[in-house]
């Protein structure tokens, strides 16, 4: 499973006085923190500020950078703030993320069209959310054409097919997971992203939910994912459903994780 | 004062059933359409909301409540004053432009609808220019403006704006919600009003109505 950290988001409390207050070692113990538990991308999001967001997503890789040896999920849908935070970018980061919605989509594409970077590419057009499988494989069909098409490689795409509450319509859940399996089934090599937690909004037990999805997902094939990595149950439904389906080589991630405790 | 309160327990467990033959029964019994709405629905959709506010009551039940009750509603229809047109108040509601979100909006569009709101629901992705329009054709009292995305956030000051700038922000009240929109914000922007969910955009509503 390719984890990206979701911590450093502005929208929490604590991340966004430690930007205001350009309070380094906080961000720095997160990112230490998430890159310690698995995560493959520090996700950083400053889009709270909307006048500052260039200047503070830049100084969150920069700060991200220094504590954790891992590229950054620059997490924008704003160009300048996404070419600032590539300006000071050490690796190849991943954008987080383009959509088929026209502004974001002619924003972004001219950043990304042509490079290493990876993707994150979200089922979502103009038209609106998508609710069937067969609206999300539409939507996921043209845009990762015309990313292939922008010299994109299809091995750093990560479509996600957009998780909705199951509270709202119980069919939300299935269309997630069928779609995940569409989608890795049509687009070989591609790889999968979301963010899962929205499974749950508007229940209680979210957390026995989550990690109830997480282990569905993976037996369709759900290969990324934007979550707590401090999330010991996360973390032990994940490395458990991937020794189970076959994603783990003589269950020595299992075992790993098994020995060093990490398991809730 | 009759007793309704069958109905009310009915709404209170998602019994659609129960719901709809309590609502018959108290017809039967002779008791007027417009209190059995009022008094017995209504009300319980105000108890119903409360409990979303208070996290006793969560998403799907509400979803079970409502339906419920616009059922138990198509029962009375022929029996009230008006056949049911006359609402307590009309709120224009959409999600603004450049958000495509609209979980949020349908379930306020919803509890305000089971409040006894007439609701004109513009969508998603709507301009400011668009909820002008809807304003001086629909003379609402409420306009409810909905954003999920802090990107999205500016647009609702925008909106804000317009409607002022139209000269019709007099006419109306504007209530705004979503899940990073905060008081602070709707203060900021010059709301009238901030829900944090739907059970409280209800109640914000009915307080302006």
């Amino acid at each position: 499973m390719i984890i990206i950290g979701e911590l450093i988001n502005s929208s929490r409390k604590s991340v966004k006085a430690a930007i205001e207050a350009k309070d380094a070692d906080t961000i720095r113990k997160i990112a230490s923190d998430q890159a310690e538990n698995n995560a493959a991308y520090i996700d950083v999001n400053a889009g709270t500020f909307v006048e500052n967001e260039p200047e503070y997503l830049a100084w969150l890789v920069q700060t991200a950078q220094e504590a954790a040896d891992l590229p950054c999920a620059i997490d924008s849908p704003n160009p300048k703030a996404v070419e600032a935070a590539l300006k000071v970018h050490k690796g190849v980061a991943m954008i987080n993320s383009i959509s088929l919605e026209k502004e974001r989509y002619d924003n972004l594409m001219p950043l990304i069209a042509g490079t290493d970077l990876k993707v994150v590419a979200l089922c979502m057009s103009d038209e609106g959310m998508p609710v069937t499988v067969d609206d999300r494989l539409k939507i996921a069909d043209k845009l990762v054409n015309d990313l292939l098409k922008s010299n994109i490689a299809l091995e750093n795409i990560f479509i996600d097919p957009l998780v909705q509450p199951v509270s709202v319509d119980k069919t939300y859940g299935t269309g997630f997971l069928d779609s995940i399996e569409a989608l890795t089934e049509k687009f070989k090599g591609i790889h999968t992203a979301c963010g899962l937690s929205n499974i749950s909004y508007g229940l209680p037990g979210r957390k026995q939910l989550n990690r109830a999805f997480m282990i569905q997902a993976i037996l369709k094939g759900l290969d990324g994912a934007i979550i707590n990595p401090l999330d010991k149950g996360m973390q032990t439904a994940i490395t458990t459903a991937e020794a189970l389906v076959g994603r783990d080589d003589y269950c020595m991630n299992y075992l790993k994780a098994f020995r060093a405790g990490l398991f809730e | 004062m009759t007793d309704l309160s069958a109905i009310q327990d009915a709404l209170l467990t998602g019994d659609a059933e129960g719901v709809k033959n309590s609502v018959q029964e108290a017809v039967d019994r002779g008791v007027d359409a417009d209190t059995i709405l009022n008094d017995g629905l209504i009300s319980g959709m105000d108890i119903v909301g409360e409990k979303m506010q208070t996290g006793e009551m969560f998403i799907p039940e509400v979803l079970m409540a409502a339906k419920s009750m616009s059922e138990a509603v198509e029962i009375l229809k022929p029996f009230l004053k008006d056949g049911g047109r006359n609402r307590v108040g009309h709120v224009v509601i959409g999600t603004v432009k450049g958000d495509l979100h609209d979980i949020g909006k349908n379930l306020v569009t919803m509890m305000v609808e089971s409040a006894g709101f007439e609701v004109t629901d513009l969508g998603v992705d709507v301009a400011p220019e668009t909820f002008v329009e809807a304003v001086r054709e629909k003379n609402p009292n409420i306009v409810a403006l909905s954003a999920l995305l802090t990107t999205t956030m500016p647009m609702m000051q925008q909106t804000v704006d317009a409607l002022a700038e139209s000269g019709v922000r007099d006419q109306i009240k504007i209530i705004v919600g979503g899940a990073p929109v905060t008081r602070e914000f709707a203060d900021r922007i010059g709301a009238d009003g901030y829900a944090a969910d739907a059970g409280g955009a209800s109640k914000l509503a009915k307080s302006m109505g």
